[in-house]
């Protein structure tokens, strides 16, 4: 068993609980509204996350790591990954995009949140420089 | 028989040499999971219980369809004690559930190599394990997308949020129950090989790769030099997710923290949750000619709203908690619901009320509360906050608050209560 299958049978047995559980779900999905479009959004998450996302700020960060030294891509790093990780969390309102809905429930459009990302974000890279600028003092005072 | 795929990985990502990070390997991913299933499983369980909190197999409370729902995980009924109850356990559902994000992602980035392992699929195990890692990660990404966009009303898809937010975390839980048991070797492997924490003592220039392995797939074959350290990655990681809880969590926990919270969706101190409009609800009918109407065993009383005002009031200080996570707790002051299922015949100490809106429409216009929630002595139908009459928004004529209840569950604009 072992040899031909690759695991151990309690592997195999865990596997097939799991895929049962999961056909189970994917028919009361199909009963559900708009089944078609919740298997969309969790392949698009998938195909997203894995093949767009990831591709994008890796490719990202190795420009920045050719841009500047190894030694210094910290500071540019550390603000601009925080920012961008509020802007991936807090697009909706920042961008703008759920303004609709947000008035049509709550009575008032979501104000001044691209204005104060762009704040937390003028705030983080500030403290870099900050952080740089101390460092290189430091250094310059020890040579 | 032969494999379908050549012996040899076609160029870029399927080769071991295109992945170079120095960082990644069995421990950074075991570290990392750690981390992230510590998250989420605070995330899961409150989950859950709020699923439960809504008393799905009461009355007409339930979103998904009872026929396709679990067996009701709590053995009893949502309790009214403490009163901050559900503002806790939701508050923590969402703020983990926004502060997980960059662990998650981190641990994906730590495991990348492995979607382009080669050969695609060794063995019937590898290929099983390969389906159950694709709904796992499915699921995860799903879940949190999903729940980041609702938290922030916004609704760029067309399902139902509660059914398929629910459905995934089903999938969710039972797929990374299995992802833990099969990679718990591993993990213990790895803590055993470097320790749990002695990778984090590692500055930059002491920062080595962890040995390469090809059959692991994840420490790589020809490490860059480092230009960060192991516990630098995880800094950012954790400072990532500490940086999200400031801007997201003072909506919950409340007090100056609610200034502080930059980019939480509710803000202001007492958030309206549906306007009246939204609702539409209109001036006539809250007007002089709003009766509440209480009925038990077929019998009906009407009550004016004079009426309700000069019965004996009670003022409560409790929160209401939206399941969007903010929460606020104001002073209410009107008739306890014991009282008015007296007053409609029935007996207090065992009852539930189907609570009814004037809303025109909706699946929460109706919210079916437990007997412990009719006989608690702090749960009102309230006529006023902080003192004055309650505004249209907040559910003028009279609204139900409830200790613990979930947000849209304490009805508003409140029109006929059915004692049984």
């Amino acid at each position: 068993m072992k040899r031909r299958y690759g695991a151990s049978p309690l592997h195999l047995i865990l596997h097939v609980a799991l895929f049962a559980a999961f056909a189970w779900v994917a028919l009361q999905i199909a009963d559900a509204r708009a089944a078609s479009n919740i298997v969309l959004w969790f392949l698009a998450a998938l195909v997203l996350h894995d093949l767009v996302l990831l591709p994008f700020y890796t490719g990202i960060d190795r420009a920045a790591k050719r841009l500047t030294s190894a030694a210094r891509v910290n500071y540019l790093r550390v603000p601009a990954a925080l920012s961008a990780l509020l802007l991936l969390l807090f697009f909706p309102p920042i961008l703008g995009r759920n303004e609709g809905s947000f008035a049509r429930v709550a009575g008032t459009p979501p104000e001044g949140y691209a204005e104060r990302w762009l704040l937390v974000t003028a705030v983080l890279f500030g403290v870099s420089a900050l952080i740089y600028l101390a460092r290189a003092a430091a250094a310059a005072r020890a040579s | 028989m032969r494999a379908p795929w050549p012996a040899d990985p076609p160029p870029g990502p399927f080769r071991g040499t295109f992945w170079r990070s120095p960082l990644r390997g069995p421990w950074l991913t075991a570290f990392l999971g750690t981390l992230l299933l510590a998250l989420t499983s605070v995330v899961i369980l409150t989950g859950f219980l709020s699923h439960a909190a809504y008393e799905p197999d009461l009355g007409r409370n339930a979103i998904v369809p009872r026929d396709g729902d679990l067996p009701g995980l709590l053995p009893f009924d949502w309790p009214t004690s403490p009163s901050w109850l559900y503002a806790f356990t939701q508050g923590l559902h969402v703020t983990v559930g926004f502060v997980a994000v960059p662990f998650l992602l981190a641990k994906l980035w730590s495991v990348i190599p492995r979607l382009f392992a080669w050969p695609p699929v060794a063995s019937p195990a590898q290929a099983l394990e390969r389906i159950a890692i694709a709904l796992l990660v499915g699921s995860a990404l799903f879940q949190f997308a999903t729940g980041v966009l609702n938290a922030q009303i916004y609704y760029p898809f067309k399902f139902n949020f509660v059914v398929a937010h629910y459905y995934g975390a089903i999938v969710f839980t039972a797929s990374l129950l299995l992802h833990v048991l099969v990679k718990l070797p591993t993990i213990r492997h790895a803590y055993r090989e470097r320790g749990v924490l002695q990778p984090l003592r590692a500055n930059l220039a002491s920062t080595e790769p962890e040995p390469y392995d090809p059959d692991g797939g994840l420490a790589p074959e020809h490490p860059d030099k480092p230009t960060l350290s192991r516990r630098g990655l995880l800094g950012l990681t954790a400072g990532g997710g500490a940086l999200v809880a400031v801007m997201l969590g003072g909506q919950s926990i409340g007090g100056p923290l609610r200034k502080l919270s930059l980019l939480a969706p509710r803000r202001e101190g007492f958030p309206v949750n549906k306007t009246a409009k939204a609702a539409e609800i209109t001036a006539e009918m809250t007007g002089d000619g709003w009766r509440l109407e209480l009925i038990h065993d077929g019998r009906k009383t009407r009550l004016t709203r004079a009426d309700l005002a000069g019965m004996e009031q009670r003022r409560e200080s409790l929160p209401i908690a939206c399941v969007e996570g903010w929460s606020t707790t104001q002073s209410w002051s009107g008739v306890r619901l014991a009282d008015l299922a007296k007053a409609a015949g029935a007996d207090p100490e065992n009852v539930t009320c189907l609570v009814e809106s004037l809303q025109p429409a909706g699946v929460l216009r109706t919210a079916t509360l437990n007997g412990g929630q009719v006989r608690d002595d702090r749960s009102l139908l309230a006529l006023q906050v902080n003192g004055a009459d309650l505004s249209l928004d907040h559910g003028y004529p009279a609204r139900i608050i409830v200790p613990a209840l979930p947000g849209v569950h304490n009805t508003k604009w409140v029109a006929r209560m059915t004692f049984s």
